[in-house]
């Protein structure tokens, strides 16, 4: 009898729970369901582009919507350019940062320090576009630019680079802005990993008299190297895409040029600024969407990469 | 020796110098954004940006309508990317061990925490405005609350993880099963993370103006009907910032001092009110 009934019990309650399950896994389900529909829709919505353009697309250098013939190399050329000034000026001040917070920080000031860069990753990206357009543009127009065409203005290939009129628009500007804005991302995932590596390997180094840069150097970046690297390719995925912050300080133009200092556009600001523009059905929108597409293959790359190189140590 | 001593100070020094030069730098940049908006933004603090809905320039124009238009959109993500967030943090940290749906899930969810956010802002028009031809608050809901489902997903298993196995075998010996278990005993243990994430989730979505662009379009006058283009703070900054009219500069200052200190404060209460909670 008991046996019965315990076993009747156990069916009624697996039975619920397997509709409680089910419905989780819909949950599950939705948010896979959610990227794979993101995916599709901007590649079909794309798809118009390449078979107009041709593969071509992708590394012809055009943007005319007289002619209406696009191609994305102008936006992919300046996300990748304004990604590295933005991952280059980020990497020595996240580094700096989480360097002090793990080793010279007093516990009370590190704590404040620390909360203080994790506040700076939750401000909205518009804002720091706006902070870009109102106080890095001036100063870039005002003092950067005039500084760097009076002194290297007549140096053979640098005067390429710093070539242009000074305007403030750019992709150094929209890397400067990318590097405050991912910066506090890279620094928090090194203090985690700088904090991850054994404290006995760090406390022998030092027991062997190495120094504090000694011990970083030798023994915790060796030790986290793959996280190091995780962190900044996070850092690298945020600002690959990130629009708004860009947006106000870009300049808006689909020229391809030497000058770091001439406006120009990202993949991401030129969605934001052309989209408006763009009928439905047409092969302007088209081209948006293979660009959105192409931007969410990188984007789903440097997530992936940083995946697997965080993983190797947390695992 | 000691001239090799003192090159590995030397260095040891530099390095230390370095450090906090650049600590100094970063959170200079952050007294510089915050100085900024707060010394702009006050200028123009006062009732009539609360109460007042957008307008023309020169009209004593408010933010009224796009304090609303964003409360509501957030709002509605938050109803509608709650239950899917905790649903699929749930099933990641109850049933996802060692399934290979669960950690296709779990990387899907990273995918889209990462993801632009101005491709799902076009994802959502291709699916819900194109098709109906009309822009949306409700599309503009659907957008954040792709961006809000990641987060809680993320914050819900992570705590999950947390609560101890024992209480859940005490559970599951008083004879429950295993959704009570779940839902009366895990899920109880790991509200306030869970709470973490979900204010979390609010905070990123009340600053997100990417995917708002081409979904809720935006609105210069009031608007309650979701089925209509709604207003919303981010898009209210965003069209008044680029303006050339210097009320509507103003306007665009204070609105984004609050929302900055808005966000801000979520995030302070976060980290202080639930202890310290990794998120």
């Amino acid at each position: 009898m008991t046996h019965d009934r315990d076993a009747s019990s156990l069916g009624r309650h697996s039975r619920s729970d397997q509709i409680f399950q089910i419905l989780l896994a819909c949950c599950a389900a939705a948010v896979l369901l959610t990227l794979g529909g993101l995916v599709l829709t901007m590649a079909f919505g794309g798809t118009r582009a390449f078979e107009t353009f041709g593969p071509g697309f992708v590394w012809h250098n055009v943007w005319n919507p007289v002619s209406n013939t696009y191609g994305a190399l102008a936006p992919l050329f300046g996300t990748l350019i304004t990604t590295i000034i933005g991952v280059a000026l980020a990497l020595p001040l996240a580094f700096g940062t989480a360097f002090w917070l793990t080793t010279m920080a007093p516990p009370r000031i590190g704590e404040i320090v620390g909360t203080a860069v994790q506040l700076l990753a939750a401000v909205p990206s518009i804002i720091f576009g706006m902070w870009g357009l109102f106080v890095i543009k001036p100063i870039m127009a005002r003092d950067i630019q005039p500084f760097l065409t009076h002194h290297l203005g007549h140096v053979p290939v640098v005067r390429q680079i710093v070539h242009g009129a000074p305007f403030g628009y750019g992709l150094m500007t929209g890397g400067i802005v990318l590097a405050v804005m991912i910066t506090p991302f890279i620094a928090a995932v090194m203090r985690d990993v700088f904090m991850a590596t054994p404290p006995m390997l760090r406390e022998s180094a030092f027991g062997l008299g190495a120094t504090r840069w000694e011990v970083m150097r030798q023994v915790t970046l060796p030790w986290s190297r793959a996280g190091v690297i995780g962190g900044i390719v996070l850092g690298m995925g945020r600002a690959l895409g990130e629009t708004m912050a860009v947006t106000f300080v870009i300049g808006d133009s689909n020229r391809i040029g030497w000058s770091l200092f001439a406006p120009a556009n990202t993949v991401a600001s030129l969605i934001a600024l052309e989209f408006p523009e763009s009928p439905a059905g047409s092969i302007k929108l088209a081209s948006l969407l293979a660009l959105g597409f192409i931007l969410m293959l990188l984007s789903f790359a440097s997530l992936a990469v940083a995946r697997l190189l965080l993983r190797e140590r947390t695992a | 020796m000691s001239s090799r001593a003192a090159a590995r100070r030397r260095t040891d020094r530099i390095a230390t110098v370095f450090s906090i030069a650049m600590t100094g730098i970063v959170l200079l940049m952050l007294a510089s954004i915050l100085w900024t908006l707060i010394s702009h933004g006050i200028r123009g603090l006062s009732w009539q940006v609360i109460v007042r809905p957008m307008g023309p320039p020169g009209s004593d124009a408010g933010l009224a309508n796009a304090i609303v238009g964003s409360l509501i959109q957030t709002g509605v993500a938050l109803l509608l990317a709650t239950p899917i967030g905790l649903g699929c943090g749930i099933y990641l940290a109850e049933y996802g061990a060692g399934n290979r749906f669960a950690s296709a899930v779990r990387f899907v969810s990273d995918v889209l925490l990462s993801a632009p956010s101005i491709l799902i802002g076009l994802f959502v028009y291709l699916v819900l405005v194109a098709p109906t031809g009309r822009f949306s608050g409700f599309a503009g809901s659907v957008a954040l609350a792709i961006l809000a489902v990641p987060i809680i997903v993320r914050t819900t298993e992570d705590m999950l993880r947390l609560v101890p196995v024992s209480m859940r075998e005490a559970g599951a010996a008083l004879g429950a099963t295993r959704w009570r278990v779940t839902l009366s005993l895990s899920l109880r243990a790991a509200r306030p993370g869970v709470l973490t994430g979900i204010l979390l989730a609010v905070a990123r979505m009340s600053g997100e103006t990417a995917p708002l662009l081409f979904t809720s379009l935006g609105n210069a006058n009031w608007s309650f009907d979701l089925s209509r283009p709604m207003a919303s703070m981010p898009l209210a900054i965003y069209q008044y910032a680029g303006a050339a009219y210097e009320d509507w500069v103003q306007l665009a200052w204070t609105g984004a001092m609050l929302v900055t200190l808005g966000v801000l404060a979520i995030n302070i209460v976060v980290r202080f009110g639930f202890g310290r909670t990794k998120a």
